[in-house]
């Protein structure tokens, strides 16, 4: 039994769907901001499996894009939290509710 | 046979680190659950040739990004665990749901062929190695890697700007 590269598919279908789920019911900001990061991640694997099956290199010059960009989206998301903990004195998401109408 | 046994392993692991992520209700285990998931998936890396990938998912991801969260989470404070009462009553409901769909949409495109021009390979390895990724990267992407640098420079002067925000600047509040 050989592992495919359809295996890897599958299990970053599976990384993707938990961290879709992280996202959509913690409510505390950070854990929020590590599902995002968990959902880039399985996409990362998803292309270096295709760029195997496809016999491409361009598989892991996309990883590598989305790695700089996710470390871009990681220094401005800390430093909206940090900002946003130090006036309101919490990283919940529900209690963010300003705009409330 | 060596790399099933490596991915029943660090599949069941990174498993196992994105659910304690999702579920643990200390941040800091969290991050330490998403960090196993992060050098589970190096692993996978490498057992697809992506060598220079995987080094840099280990240092960046697994060492700096979480670094980073983990600095984060003893600066803001880790004592105050949430309360898992859900305030909009559809909330939940509506995120399974969600979940199923996206699967399910998964599972579909999974069944169908896509015409990508390529020809399929199979199960041979690809060179991953720093010469053959440095190549294509300087040869045909590079002007997306300049833009990468600016990228990085914006996302820099943003946080810093963030960073001069002071409570007795604000009016409102």
């Amino acid at each position: 039994m050989t592992v495919t590269p359809g295996w890897y598919m599958a299990l970053a279908a599976v990384l993707f769907v938990i961290g879709v789920s992280g996202l959509l019911l913690r409510r505390n900001a950070l854990v929020m901001f590590m599902s995002v990061e968990l959902m880039l991640n399985a996409v990362n694997l998803t292309f270096v499996a295709a760029g195997r099956e496809l016999n491409a290199i361009e598989g892991q010059i996309s990883v590598l894009f989305v790695m700089v960009v996710a470390a871009a989206e990681v220094v401005v998301g800390l430093a909206i939290i940090v900002a946003v903990f130090r006036r309101r004195k919490t990283a919940s998401v529900d209690e963010l509710a300003g705009l409330k109408g | 046979m060596v790399e099933l046994g490596l991915f029943i392993i660090f599949a069941a692991a990174a498993l196992f680190g994105a659910v304690t992520m999702v579920w643990a209700r200390n941040p800091v285990y969290s991050a330490i659950g998403l960090m196993l998931t992060m050098f589970s998936i190096a692993v996978f890396y490498v057992s697809n040739g992506a060598h220079f990938i995987a080094a840099i998912q280990v240092i960046i991801y697994a060492g700096a990004v979480m670094t980073l969260f983990l600095f984060v989470i003893m600066l803001i404070g880790v004592d105050n665990p949430e309360d898992r009462v859900e305030n909009l009553p559809l909330h939940r409901p509506a995120a399974l749901a969600l979940m199923v769909l996206f699967g399910a949409g998964v599972i579909v495109a999974g069944r169908s062929a896509w015409v990508t021009g390529r020809t399929v390979s199979g199960l041979g390895t690809i060179d991953g190695s720093i010469e053959r990724v440095g190549g294509e990267l300087f040869n045909n992407w590079l002007l997306p890697f300049e833009a990468t640098a600016l990228l990085l420079i914006v996302a820099a002067a943003g946080a810093i700007a963030l960073a001069f925000f002071r409570d007795d600047e604000e009016t409102g509040a």
